[in-house]
């Protein structure tokens, strides 16, 4: 029976957000700052020939290429992407120079020529010769075993770009500070920033990244930043003065990263009676021009390809291309949304051409314990395939439901996901993330580097540092991430925060506890002081994964789920009414049940979004539509009312049994929804199904 | 924002006679509820450098039934049409258009005067007012002006307004018959729209217009001839899709708004039988 | 331009065709009011003149010479949207919360699911789905 884990209690925000007292990065004001602004190329391809400066330069500071003190490269997985442009144009938006000035009017008025020699870009990721990252993926022999099919289903499927749309656009403000500079920001890893500006900057600076109160970021705030943080760095260290750069809206969805736009190709062989017996899949991605997190994005899509099911013979081959694109970079699923999108609208024509029902497919190849994936990861009691597609159709009466809806213009479609909490294989035990837990005079402080960004991470490690040590939540605190103070515990992605920073987090109270005595924080403080517990993650030790021929354990564990979605078209319009969505979730279990159910809630929103309304539209290499008018999220009118179901199958190797659930709940809303539109007779098999689309289907 | 808001000069009037005499003498943009002259100067593509602010003309702010014809004055918002029983007896339609413009906040300042002086080929509310031959009362300090609406537009965003006019007011005749309204938008709400159409039928004449399918709204008069003409309503949804000129954009198709129109023609046929 | 911001008596000497947003969050310190995209769709800036909720970014200030405006700060720290907003975790990353209030201010007593829909139709959330939101709507206002 625990006391704070489980319970849905008070957020460690207190009430700032609801008060407007919330320090947001353009809240933030200094004596003398300058605002930033960003001059980008207006070409897609080619070399930057001249640039002039059109205007009175009196009060403006002006930063290029030249000005980087180190190195001009913007520190990820590859060193190929600048942080401003040396000669090479590779996308529309790319940054040339700064200008700060303290007129924000001056600053946007001054006018800069820019010549260029243009040269012929590649948009299609499919006619693109660059491959920025390959992965395979073999599992048996898969062209030995489509003979033993007796029905091969094929299809290609395609996903579109998808912009964030945090509410707050990235913004940052960098200010001077001893020989160096500290950069305040909106950003989900300040480690990740602190790391890029080293390299920037020049690593015997001093640097210090302390992360404001961040409006949303859904990956669009993990490497992004980086960039952004260094351009302000630079105009703040020539300047002398602090610097603020913030994007408006247009600036923000043009010229930062986006989800990957993708297009898969499904070859099934199957029996009679419906087992998968060979999966060959091809997943090519539109990376963009240049490298940013496309290897791992493709790498999580890739195993997740082949979808929650049993297949003895699979290969997956995955391409992320180069285009002369903005980069496509991190945001929630990282991969997974665009491949499993694919496989499972993918299943529900495979029943089509089998003429079975698509659940009965489903039930007969879900992944069970013992069942191996494509990767050959053998699946554990915390596999929870069958139990969450069980649920979901049980509570929806989804058979008698689907034909009760044939013949009207309404429909329900369901999609079974899965989704591996943490980074992929050997990753987590690179990252060696560290936690550290402080006894001050005013109790137990948490000092990690795993940033709360709407998702309640200061809330739920709290909560899981009060169980473990046995102490009341409300005496414990949770640093702001500044790097100087606070530990490295890897970035705010993949799921990890509270699956593997709170399971560090367990540890360090375990010990601290254990220091502790039977003594309170307060006793313990008063005769002895403080001290801190520091720990490194360690992953699981059955863990073998060979990075090289991508075969083994890909994660520590998977989340599931299952979404019912029912919606009504308008056939005279084809508009889709999404009327109710089923969300069947297993994730270990809830640390806070409200910020879980509001992780589900959320997430779904998203999907729906990717499903039907969020298309990018790019134009000579660019978004053309870059205004919240013309790209379109939900709003309260488009969203269905949500039935959460929150299932329980407690995983070992997370703190107090939790996995990881920030990013499954994207994976499931856009095959429901098309699955639901296909049984309403519209070979739909790419998103957004936009009612131009569906016009389209229903024409053909 | 990326217009420099101190270069623009404005001015305040409470009154329509200071605004017209203001008018006479100076080059100025009228400026009311802001919702689409405020977003063109945050993206920087709005021209004009000189203001006239309306806002607190209240004696335009009215919605008066004079005899059998409906007035309603050109700062009257969406919110005020929602309200208003007047609105909600005579023209039912434009309390649904209304209900659709972007949400409250928008609503709460978008006024009539406004839709129809920026004149947008997707203005939500023209093609109700095409629809019953409404008429927009122009004045000057030289007098008064009546343009029949659906004489008031002259091409993409152009119509006969001169500089020294204000629209005060849009006069509507009695509507006989049953009034008929549809927007597609980009979404349930906060949308711009894709295709809109106004409908009135009376017996088996109909006047039917359109916004977001030509570079104004249009009244689709050989369609209206076709259904009065005695012919099915597949040949009046023929006539339809080649009487209106709608084109790709960011937003749609002209495949799209074109089989959409002719399927709402057909929809607005059956629901008013 | 006078008016009254959140009660008081105030005079701003920014430019008349200064968006309200930033008067209260530049001249007046106010940064509670947000904005997420200048273009009155997020309503993340909303704030209330004479009482109606409006897209500060789409005001200019010489028109409320003479009005009440109100913002989020004029709520103080004790009104019951702003604790069920976080009890009910109707706020996640509260960038859109303040606007999100703000708009719900202008419903009355046992509102519909529907009423408080079309009363939010114009602020946009990223992280609940709104379903949170409307729950910290109906404890306060169908109790």
């Amino acid at each position: 029976m625990t006391r704070w884990v489980g319970a849905s209690v008070p957020r460690k925000d207190g009430i700032a957000k609801a008060t407007g007292q919330a320090r947001y990065a353009d809240d933030l004001v200094f004596p003398g700052m300058l605002h930033g602004r960003t001059v980008r190329s207006t070409i897609p391809r080619g070399r930057v020939r001249s640039v002039r400066l059109d205007f009175d330069p009196a009060g403006f500071t002006v930063v290029d290429h030249r000005d980087v003190p180190g190195r001009n490269v913007c520190d990820l997985i590859e060193q190929d992407q600048p942080f401003l442009v040396e000669r090479d144009v590779r996308h529309m938006a790319e940054p040339i120079l700064l200008l700060a000035h303290e007129d924000r009017e001056r600053l946007l008025g001054a006018n800069v020529e820019i010549e260029y020699d243009a040269e012929p870009p590649v948009f299609d990721p499919l006619k693109s010769d660059g491959v920025l990252k390959a992965i395979d993926i073999v599992k048996g022999d898969v062209d030995a075993a489509f003979a033993a099919a007796d029905v091969i289903v094929e299809g290609t499927y395609r996903t579109g770009h998808q912009e964030h749309v945090y509410i707050e656009p990235n913004g940052v403000v960098a200010v001077p500070e001893e020989d160096g500079v500290v950069v305040y920001g909106s950003v989900q890893c300040p480690f990740y920033v602190i790391k890029a500006l080293k390299s920037l900057l020049g690593a015997h600076r001093h640097i210090r990244v302390v992360q404001t109160e961040t409006g949303g970021g859904f990956g669009g705030k993990e490497e992004y930043p980086s960039m952004i943080a260094g351009h302000a760095a630079l105009l703040a260290l020539k300047a002398g003065r602090p610097v603020k750069i913030i994007y408006d809206r247009v600036e923000d969805m043009v010229a930062t990263t986006k989800r990957h736009p993708s297009i898969v190709r499904h070859r099934t062989g199957v029996t009679r009676d419906g087992r998968l017996v060979a999966m060959d899949v091809e997943v090519v991605l539109d990376g963009g021009a240049y490298v940013t997190l496309s290897p791992v994005v493709l790498s999580r899509g890739c195993i997740h390809a082949a979808g929650p099911y049993r297949c003895d013979h699979t290969r997956i081959r995955g391409r992320a291309m180069f285009t002369n694109t903005p980069p496509n970079g991190a945001f929630r699923g990282f991969g997974a949304p665009q491949t499993e999108f694919a496989v499972e609208v993918h299943m529900e024509r495979i029943a089509e051409a089998l003429g079975m029902d698509s659940v009965t497919l489903r039930e007969i190849n879900a992944l069970a314990p013992g069942d191996s994936t494509a990767t050959g990861q053998v699946m554990r009691d915390d596999c929870s395939a069958r139990l969450v597609l069980d649920e979901a159709v049980r509570r929806t009466d989804f058979r008698r439901k689907r034909e009760t809806c044939r013949g009207t213009n309404r429909a329900v479609g369901l999609a079974l996901f899965y989704h591996g909490a943490g980074f992929t294989g050997s990753g987590e035990r690179t990252l060696n993330s560290k936690a550290r837990l402080d006894l001050t005079e005013r109790g137990v402080r948490i000092a990690v580097g795993s940033t709360e960004i709407g998702q309640g991470t200061r809330t739920m490690h709290a909560q899981i540092v009060a169980e473990a040590m046995g102490i009341p939540y409300d005496a414990i605190e949770v640093a702001q991430p500044d790097t100087s103070v606070v530990a490295d515990s890897g970035p705010t992605v993949a799921s990890r925060t509270c699956m593997v920073v709170g399971k560090i987090l367990e540890e360090c109270a375990l010990e601290m506890r254990a220091r502790l005595g039977s003594m309170s924080p307060a006793e313990y403080f008063a005769k002895q002081g403080g001290f801190s517990v520091l720990k490194t993650y360690e992953p699981p030790d059955w863990i073998e994964w060979d990075e090289h021929a991508y075969r083994g354990d890909a994660y520590a564990t998977f989340a599931w789920g299952c979404d019912v979605v029912e919606l009504e078209i308008d056939r005279d319009t084809f508009e889709v009414r999404p009327i109710a969505l089923t969300a069947v979730h297993e994730f270990g279990r809830p640390i806070h049940p409200a910020l879980a159910q509001g992780q589900i809630e959320g997430g779904t929103a998203q999907g729906m979004g990717y499903a039907l309304l969020e298309q990018v539209v790019m134009r000579n290499g660019v978004m053309a539509n870059a205004q919240l008018t013309n790209y379109v999220i939900p709003t309260s009118l488009d969203t269905p009312d949500f039935d959460v179901v929150m299932l329980e199958n407690p995983y070992p190797g997370g703190p107090f049994g939790a996995k990881g659930l920030g990013e499954l709940p994207m994976d499931g809303p856009a095959p429901a929804v098309v699955n639901a539109l296909r049984s309403l007779a519209l070979d739909v098999r790419e998103i957004p199904a936009t009612p131009e689309h569906l016009a389209e289907c229903a024409s053909r | 924002m990326r217009t420099a808001i101190s270069t623009l000069d404005v001015r305040s009037v409470t009154t329509v006679r200071d605004a017209l005499a203001v008018l006479r003498d100076e080059e100025r943009a009228p400026i009311a509820g802001a919702t689409d002259l405020f977003v063109a100067l945050n993206f920087g593509t709005l021209a004009p450098r000189r203001f006239l602010d309306i806002w607190r003309i209240d004696e335009m702010r009215t919605i008066a039934a004079d005899g059998e014809t409906l007035v309603i004055g050109a700062l009257v918002t969406y919110t005020d049409l929602i309200r208003s029983p007047l609105i909600a007896a005579r023209l039912p339609m434009l309390v649904e258009a209304s209900r659709q413009v972007g949400g409250p906040q928008i609503q709460n300042r978008g006024t009539i005067g406004g839709n129809i002086a920026n004149a947008s080929p997707a203005g939500d509310s023209l093609p109700i007012f095409a629809a019953v031959d409404a008429v927009v009362v122009l004045r000057s300090a030289a007098g008064d002006r009546r343009v029949g609406f659906n004489e008031f537009y002259t091409g993409y965003r152009a119509s006969v307004r001169r500089a020294d006019e204000l629209i005060v007011a849009v006069e509507i005749p009695a509507v006989s018959g049953r009034q008929w309204f549809r927007k597609v938008g980009t979404r349930a709400a906060q949308a711009i729209s894709k295709v809109v159409i106004a409908g009135v039928r009376d017996g088996e004449s109909a006047r039917v217009a359109l916004g977001s399918v030509a570079p104004t709204v249009v009244r689709a008069r050989q369609t209206e001839q076709a259904l009065a003409a005695g012919g099915s309503i597949d040949e009046a949804v023929d006539v339809l899709r080649r009487e209106i000129v709608p084109i790709d954009d960011i937003r749609s198709t002209a495949d799209y708004r074109r089989t959409v129109s002719g399927n709402l023609l057909r929809r607005f046929w059956t629901e008013t039988q | 331009m006078r008016f009254t911001l959140n009660g008081e008596a105030r005079e701003a000497t920014s430019a008349p065709m200064s968006r309200l947003l930033d008067v209260l969050r530049e001249e007046f310190g106010l940064t509670g009011t947000k904005e997420g995209c200048g273009e009155g769709e997020c309503g993340a800036c909303t704030v209330l003149v004479d009482g109606d909720p409006v897209c500060s970014c789409l005001v200019p200030l010489v028109q409320v010479d003479g009005a009440a405006v109100q913002t989020i700060e004029g709520l103080g720290d004790d009104h019951p949207l702003q604790h069920t907003f976080m009890s009910e975790v109707g706020a996640q990353c509260g960038i859109c919360t303040p606007g999100m209030i703000m708009a719900a201010l202008s419903l009355g007593e046992n509102p519909s699911l529907d009423d408080i829909k079309v009363a939010l139709a114009g602020n946009l959330c990223r992280c609940t789905g709104y379903a949170a939101i409307y729950r910290a709507i109906m404890k306060v206002k169908s109790a």
